[in-house]
């Protein structure tokens, strides 16, 4: 088995010590994140990777901002995007904007384009929510050529073509590129045709029915004659000392943030069972370290993956809480597993 | 051996092809596009189904399950599928179908529109309230599954029809509950408690029963 790298994954939530009067303080929660990114990589955690939204309930919305912050105070752990919604940008400015992070992080920038699971960024900027598909594929379409850093000729409905265009900042080393994936097996194609690792975001149910997930992503390079890809999984979790106390800080947490999607999408709420079975059988990653790297163990064995990235801090936990995952996530966990899998 | 055709394949509808062939039925699954375009999908994911074209799909099935953007379903020639059963697992969903005041009409089920425009085929509402995931995992068909069975809701106006649908959902591996008319499908839809329900026939049932149609609101976006 090849080296599996291990990520923390946010979308900047709001720490409950920082909301005050109801008043959540966004720039605070966002420096608190670059402060995590220095522990995750005093940890020794391989990557952190920041997720764009649009919504009260998440401080980042310009992830690569955040990571060239975080570039100037670490110097070893990988600086991802988790994800940025390509549909509702532009590629080249994507590209310039992750060129810009990579040159000034030494070459640890890392995109990971997405359709993105909310849809708030499309009336935001401007795009129709009717184009969800054909943006995606022009895009990552136009994508993947700047990605050889030549002079692009490109055309494409949604976006104006591209004549000899030269884009800048050059990097050193090409920029690492990854895909987001929810669960549609179009996306999983699609990455295998432009020969792209992929990131699948496995929020509930067993990580299981996702096996035949990879093995289409094998299937698919075969058929298009590409090199298979490396394909990881992110999940959310809550990481503490004690059993009861993680469950206890998941249940306020990931819980209620989930409660609150599910309401705008008029789901009804989590129930105990529910959460019980995610924490057991499928795909909240909730307890101690040991519990955890059994779990995550698990998961890279049954599916095979080169990478698991947990969410963390999901929800309005204290900094307090979101600190102690990181810290056991880097110094217990990522350990453990690593025994686990080479047994 | 019933075939089933599915019109839709995305999530919903190559779970829904997961759990039919796994269950012994003939599956036709059919996307907007052309039938290439998820023949490798449908190969690794639903093997024994078939990828072909909605025309297909719809002329060779017994019943016809349609799991597409219900903004979509007026894209169905309703010529070909009349006399059929077809199963309504559709919903409103902003993100995708855009803002449709028409759908969120709370005095009536969407599953009523769709059979005001099919209007010489029987639509039956099911399989709409449960997530595919939870579909996935829940089905006793599932490698995963657990012991405990769940259940499913069924509404609709035909007796005989309705034990059609009946008969698949639990060949499928669930138990189910069935409302008394098309209309009370409106105690299955987005906002209701009903809604995601991942549970077992007793709990399912009570939750439908004290659901109060016109009173249930769906979130508001922010």
């Amino acid at each position: 088995m090849t080296k599996v790298q291990f990520g923390l994954d946010t979308f900047g939530d709001i720490p409950r010590d920082l909301i005050i009067n109801e008043q959540p303080d966004y720039p605070q929660a966002i420096r608190q994140v670059v402060k995590e990114a220095k522990l995750a990589e005093a940890v020794g955690v391989d990557i952190i990777a920041l997720g764009e939204h649009h919504r009260f309930d998440y401080a980042i919305s310009s992830p690569e901002v955040v990571l060239a912050a975080i570039a100037s105070v670490t110097n070893k752990i990988t600086l991802g995007s988790a994800v940025t919604v390509l549909s509702s940008d532009d590629p080249v400015r994507v590209f310039e904007r992750f060129a810009t992070v990579d040159a000034l992080a030494n070459g640890r920038a890392q995109v990971m384009l997405g359709r993105g699971s909310f849809t708030e960024s499309f009336p935001l900027f401007g795009y129709d929510l009717a184009d969800y598909d054909q943006l995606f594929e022009e895009k990552v379409n136009l994508f993947s050529e700047l990605l050889k850093e030549k002079e692009t000729t490109w055309t494409g409905q949604l976006r104006p073509a591209l004549s000899g265009a030269n884009i800048f900042p050059k990097t050193q080393h090409g920029l690492s590129t990854w895909i987001g994936v929810g669960g549609s097996p179009e996306s999983i194609i699609r990455a295998a045709r432009y020969e792209l690792p992929v990131m699948l975001a496995v929020i509930s149910g067993t990580p299981k029915r996702f096996a035949p997930y990879i093995e289409l992503a094998k299937q698919a390079a075969a058929k298009f004659q590409t090199q298979p890809q490396p394909i990881g999984i992110h999940s959310h979790g809550v990481i503490a000392t004690d059993q009861a106390q993680a469950e206890t800080v998941a249940w306020y947490s990931i819980k209620a943030m989930m409660d609150q999607l599910g309401r705008e999408r008029g789901w009804s709420a989590m129930s105990k069972a529910q959460f019980d079975r995610e924490i057991k059988t499928g795909s909240m990653y909730v307890g101690t370290p040991q519990t955890v790297a059994k779990k995550i163990a698990k998961v890279i064995k049954t599916l095979n993956l080169a990478r698991f990235d947990l969410v963390y801090g999901a929800g309005n936990q204290s900094i307090t809480e979101r600190e102690a995952t990181i810290r056991l996530y880097g110094e217990e966990v990522i350990p453990l597993v690593k025994e686990m899998l080479a047994e | 051996m019933q075939t089933i055709g599915i019109l839709g394949a995305g999530k919903l509808g190559i779970t829904l092809a997961q759990i039919a062939t796994k269950a012994g039925y003939q599956v036709l699954i059919a996307s907007s596009k052309d039938p290439q375009a998820i023949t490798l999908t449908i190969e690794v994911l639903a093997p024994t189904a078939q990828a072909v074209t909605s025309a297909t799909a719809i002329a060779k099935s017994d019943v016809l399950i349609l799991a597409m953007p219900l903004s979509h379903y007026k894209q169905v020639n309703r010529q070909a599928v009349k006399g059929k059963i077809i199963i309504d697992a559709m919903n409103y969903w902003w993100e995708v179908d855009g803002n449709r005041p028409e759908l969120l009409d709370k005095t009536i089920s969407t599953s009523e529109l769709v059979q005001a425009y099919f209007k010489e085929s029987i639509v039956i509402k099911a399989l709409n309230h449960m997530g595919y995931h939870d579909l996935a995992d829940e089905s006793l068909l599932s490698d995963t599954a657990n012991p405990l069975k769940k259940a499913i809701a069924i509404a609709g106006n035909q007796r005989k029809s309705i034990n059609v649908v009946k008969k698949i959902i639990q060949a499928f591996g669930f138990d189910t509950v069935v409302l008394a008319t098309l209309h009370d499908g409106i105690r299955l839809q987005p906002g209701t408690p009903a809604f995601g329900a991942n549970v077992a026939e007793a709990e399912l049932r009570a939750m439908i029963a004290t659901t109060i149609p016109g009173e249930f609101q769906l979130g508001q976006h922010n």
